[in-house]
């Protein structure tokens, strides 16, 4: 009974909180906004009993809307995003395909005929978790993690203006870096 | 050997760790005056009170056009976010909360400072506030990986994310004896995340305050208070990871946990007034080129222990 009250106020939460995103003049409320729809969301999950998913949706989406902040306001048009401004445009166009995701998921889940309930929640899903993940899935999420990890180390590379003969000269004998910021290691 | 207290320890928590913090800023207060040379010394230890008492009467400051909103949020996420975090650290056999997943809890509370110090420094509308919030993500971007890396080390020796199963795994042989460099790794990035000396470019005189620039009266105190409860939350919390929570010789488990929180806050305090400030730009160098690669050698460490243990 808890639960499900719960569960809707979290549920009505998201939504208002979604929709106020489109509401407000100004990119760090709407920023702020949006983390308050995912924090609800991870609400849901720890009232689904899901306590690591739950807690690990408001770590990450914390640490990313912050982040997020930072450079939604950067690439603002107005200076550093300071001055109020409007968080809609092609109000016609995003209004049908709002309206119509929402619609489609939700038929879907009316629609949809689901199986009955097989099994039993497993007594730690924290676990269960992990060996779905990391048992019969390990070389996918090896694979995976390395392919992210030279996406994040290309694209750095690509994106730095200086490599190592702008730091240690066109022969690399220069004995320290030459570096815009001074100190740090080995320096 | 850790269970979930009955619910008015909600009420308790708050009380021990504002005690806590309390005496850390006391004690912050004494190694000031001795420093300074003012005498005498006993009088600093009222220090933190009276100026509690000052701040609660002095006027709070506005700025023009402020997100007011935002701003009070801010400053105000950052003592929840410490009080949250706490409910999963045991004081001896008790804990508000033995959450199942209780270390992934501390650190996601703990990274709502993020936010919270974000939003303290935007919603002021004010030029050096915006640049101590920038300046505090700049510096998490640093601390937060290797911290991560220090957290997950304690909860692989035990095999569990529940802080009680890491006080348990500790009975014998505390980690900090086998975990040496994720425990200087958390300390580090427990100064980090509460904004500390040396970690202090937030909230520093070269930028009129950074973050407190506009804070006065009692959107100070709040934002001053949560900052003290921050480290000492941070403290604390190193005592289930490293140091055996509860279990010690003679002395009952609460009054070990006490002990060694106090221990720990103690020497952060004293640190703080030891080191010289880090900019946060050299400091995210020394961070990722240094302590995380010496942290991911220490998880390789524990597992291996684990693995032929």
């Amino acid at each position: 009974m808890l639960a499900t009250v719960v569960s809707w106020v979290l549920g009505a939460a998201a939504v208002a909180a979604g929709a106020g995103v489109f509401r407000v003049d100004s990119m760090a409320r709407a920023t702020f906004l949006l983390l308050g729809s995912f924090l609800a969301v991870g609400g849901e999950l720890l009232v689904l009993g899901l306590d690591y998913l739950g807690v690990l949706v408001v770590l990450m989406m914390t640490m990313e809307m912050v982040i997020m902040a930072v450079f939604m306001i950067m690439y603002m048009m107005n200076p550093a995003g300071l001055t109020p401004m409007s968080m809609v445009h092609n109000r016609r166009g995003s209004l049908v395909i709002a309206v119509g995701t929402f619609a489609a998921l939700a038929a879907g889940i009316l629609v949809a005929p689901w199986p009955p309930a097989a099994g039993r929640p497993p007594p730690d899903p924290t676990v269960a978790l992990g060996e779905a993940l990391m048992g019969s899935k390990m070389l996918v999420m090896i694979v995976l993690g390395v392919a992210l990890f030279a996406t994040m180390v290309a694209t750095v590379v690509l994106a730095t203006h200086r490599g190592r003969y702008d730091r240690y000269g066109d022969r690399l004998d220069r004995p320290r870096p030459d570096d815009p910021v001074p100190g740090g290691v080995w320096r | 050997m850790v269970e979930t207290a009955p619910l008015w320890s909600v009420l308790v928590l708050p009380v021990v760790l504002a005690a806590l913090a309390l005496g850390a800023a006391s004690l912050d207060a004494v190694l000031a005056a001795r420093t300074a040379g003012r005498a005498p010394v006993r009088a600093a230890m009222a220090e933190p009170l009276r100026e509690v008492a000052r701040l609660l009467v002095q006027q709070r400051r506005t700025t023009l056009a402020p997100d007011a909103v935002l701003w009070r949020l801010g400053g105000a996420s950052v003592l929840v976010a410490a009080v949250l975090a706490a409910m999963v650290i045991p004081l001896g056999r008790h804990a508000v909360s033995d959450l199942a997943v209780g270390v992934v809890w501390f650190n996601a509370m703990e990274v709502i400072v993020w936010a919270a110090l974000w939003l303290a420094g935007w919603g002021a509308n004010s030029a050096y506030p915006l640049i101590g919030g920038y300046r505090f993500l700049a510096q998490a971007l640093a601390y937060e990986l290797p911290h991560m890396i220090a957290l997950i080390t304690a909860a692989l020796g035990a095999g569990s994310l529940r802080v009680g199963q890491l006080v348990a795994a500790q009975a014998d042989l505390w980690f900090v004896v086998w975990m040496p460099a994720a425990f200087a790794v958390y300390l580090v990035s427990a100064l980090a995340m509460s904004f500390w000396e040396p970690f202090d470019q937030p909230v520093q005189e070269d930028v009129a305050g950074g973050v407190t620039a506009e804070l006065a009266g009692a959107d100070r105190l709040v934002f001053v208070a949560g900052r003290y409860l921050l480290l000492t939350t941070a403290a604390a919390f190193a005592v289930p990871l490293f140091l055996g929570g509860g279990h010690g010789p003679l002395l009952p488990p609460w009054l070990w946990s006490l002990v060694k929180t106090a221990a720990v806050l103690g020497v952060l305090v004293w640190s703080r007034r030891r080191l010289p400030t880090i900019r946060m730009d050299r400091f995210e160098e020394v961070a990722w080129v240094v302590l995380l690669p010496l942290a991911l050698v220490q998880l390789l460490a524990a597992a291996l222990v684990v693995l032929v243990r």
